[in-house]
């Protein structure tokens, strides 16, 4: 009775994709809307075949970019997290500038940087760590402050120091939250470094994005939002791969 | 090592005095009892034994050294297990030995063979979450010991178990305690669970907290062969029901 029941449960989201592509096609096809306003996914994936190995290399750049931004927003979260949960002065004078620079619009920075920075990479990846350290950083911190005191007490009566008890207890216990937070932090980082690349460079998906914009190429641009999103999905598992392979104990039931 | 003693402690929170002048010993190899109403200042007092705070009057004392506001020097097991869940079972039971400064082969080379005395064989590279919560507390306890000098406090150690898990973890503990060396406080305010497995009970009353009695239990042959249906054992029952029952209110 139950196998059945999984399967449909399986193949729901393949099923409500098909359908959305599906529809797509037919008012593509039908003619309903124009071609040149709405391409049919055939002309999409034409587009996306024609302009592949430009497409692989633009996305190598943006790639680049994000991981290199989202190595960078992680360490600077370790940093502020750790410093604001031992510090509680820290906490309190630092959060609501944390919070702060969440409500600056990411397009408004964009120009700033590449006027202070260049055209160059840099500019980029300065924008997916502002846009990717403030999740993580609350993420590990909301975790460290999860920890059971009682635990902590524990540990202290076994004698153990401050470092110890991070070490053995708030950094592990904190795992779970902090690759939440670095999941969300995946997509902003794919976005964040393609919004920039819009504002100025010579390479990347944004500035493909900006190009075939100007060129009123509607299917490039539908080939490249679709590739914007692949790449955030291989980002996103990548980091879902190494969630399992360092919390070990969460696969075994 | 083993002979724990605490002498006039008080402590106060906010002007309000938790415990008063509170004076006990435990001498090595003991199992005593602290027995009292839940909120009456018992787990103040093994904070203070623990090292944890620092009584604002009298001093801790374990072989005649004064460990007042040291922690590390007496282990301590809670109600909830608190095993980690990123740890196995072989490393949570290791945790007193790392943090005392062990190295890993050091510190699990003195765990695996209690194993089997603690009735774990098998478990040891099973993650927490695996086991059932009377295994649990073995493995806390097994925990407790290892990184205890001889001396460990146990608050309330059973109490969340269901009644039949409980009275077969009390049984298992008995037995443990027969092949170890460990000097114990134990906390409980289930007067059944203090008869059961005490040599000696004080009993905590009043606000603030004071050691108000202490009965010393006289029931033939081990610990083991105790039985709960017996006119002793009633009779210990009846007389700690009683004392704490005029002190309660």
């Amino acid at each position: 009775m139950k196998k059945p029941q999984n399967i449909i449960t399986k193949a729901a989201p393949a099923i409500s994709v098909a359908v959305i592509v599906c529809g797509w096609a037919l008012i593509g096809e039908t003619g309903l809307v124009p071609a040149y306003m709405l391409p049919s996914p055939s002309q999409v994936v034409k587009a996306f075949i024609e302009d592949l190995p430009l497409l692989m290399q633009h996305s190598a750049v943006t790639l680049q970019e994000a991981i290199y931004g989202l190595f960078g927003g992680t360490a600077l979260a370790f940093v502020f997290a750790v410093l604001m949960d031992r510090f509680d002065f820290l906490y309190k004078a630092l959060y609501p500038i944390l919070i702060l620079t969440q409500t600056v619009p990411t397009i408004a920075i964009a120009p700033l940087l590449v006027l202070w920075m260049g055209f160059s990479m840099a500019p980029k990846i300065t924008l997916v760590v502002i846009t990717t350290f403030f999740p993580i950083t609350v993420s590990l911190l909301d975790g460290f402050r999860a920890v059971d005191r009682d635990a902590v007490n524990l540990l202290r009566s076994m004698g153990a120091d401050r470092v110890q008890i991070f070490t053995k207890l708030k950094l592990p216990a904190s795992a779970e939250s902090f690759f939440s937070g670095l999941k969300v932090s995946a997509s902003y980082a794919v976005v964040g470094a393609v919004i920039s690349e819009w504002l100025g460079g010579f390479e990347g998906l944004g500035v493909y994005m900006t190009r075939v914009k100007k060129a009123y190429a509607f299917d490039k641009m539908f080939a490249v939002i679709l590739l914007v999103s692949a790449v955030s999905l291989l980002l996103m598992a990548a980091i879902a791969l190494l969630k399992r392979l360092s919390m070990p104990y969460k696969n075994k039931k | 090592m083993g002979q724990l003693s605490a002498q006039n402690i008080g402590v106060s929170f906010d002007g309000r005095q938790i415990i008063k002048d509170v004076s006990l010993h435990l001498e090595e190899g003991e199992i005593v009892s602290l027995l009292g109403v839940s909120g009456g200042g018992k787990t103040t007092i093994f904070n203070c034994l623990a090292g944890l705070l620092v009584p604002d009057t009298g001093k801790v004392f374990l072989d005649d050294t004064d460990i007042t506001g040291k922690p590390g020097k007496i282990s301590y097991m809670m109600q909830k297990d608190l095993l980690l869940p990123h740890y196995t079972v072989l490393d949570n039971a290791c945790l007193g030995l790392l943090i005392k400064g062990k190295s890993k082969k050091e510190s699990r080379a003195a765990a695996q063979p209690l194993f089997a005395e603690f009735g774990l064989a098998g478990t040891q590279k099973k993650y927490p979450h695996q086991l059932s919560g009377g295994m649990r507390q073995r493995v806390a306890l097994l925990r407790t010991y290892l990184a205890s000098d001889g001396v460990a406090l146990l608050d309330e150690p059973f109490s969340a178990l269901d009644a039949i898990t409980k009275t077969a973890v009390q049984t298992w503990y008995l037995d443990v305690m027969e092949k170890i060396n460990l000097s114990t406080l134990f906390i409980t305010h289930d007067i059944h669970e203090a008869v059961l497995l005490s040599d000696r009970i004080y009993i905590l009353a009043g606000n603030p907290g004071l050691i108000t009695d202490e009965i010393q239990i006289c029931l033939p042959g081990s610990k083991k062969d105790r039985d709960p249906a017996s006119p002793a054992f009633l009779q210990y029952k009846k007389e700690l029901q009683q004392k704490t029952a005029v002190t309660a209110v």
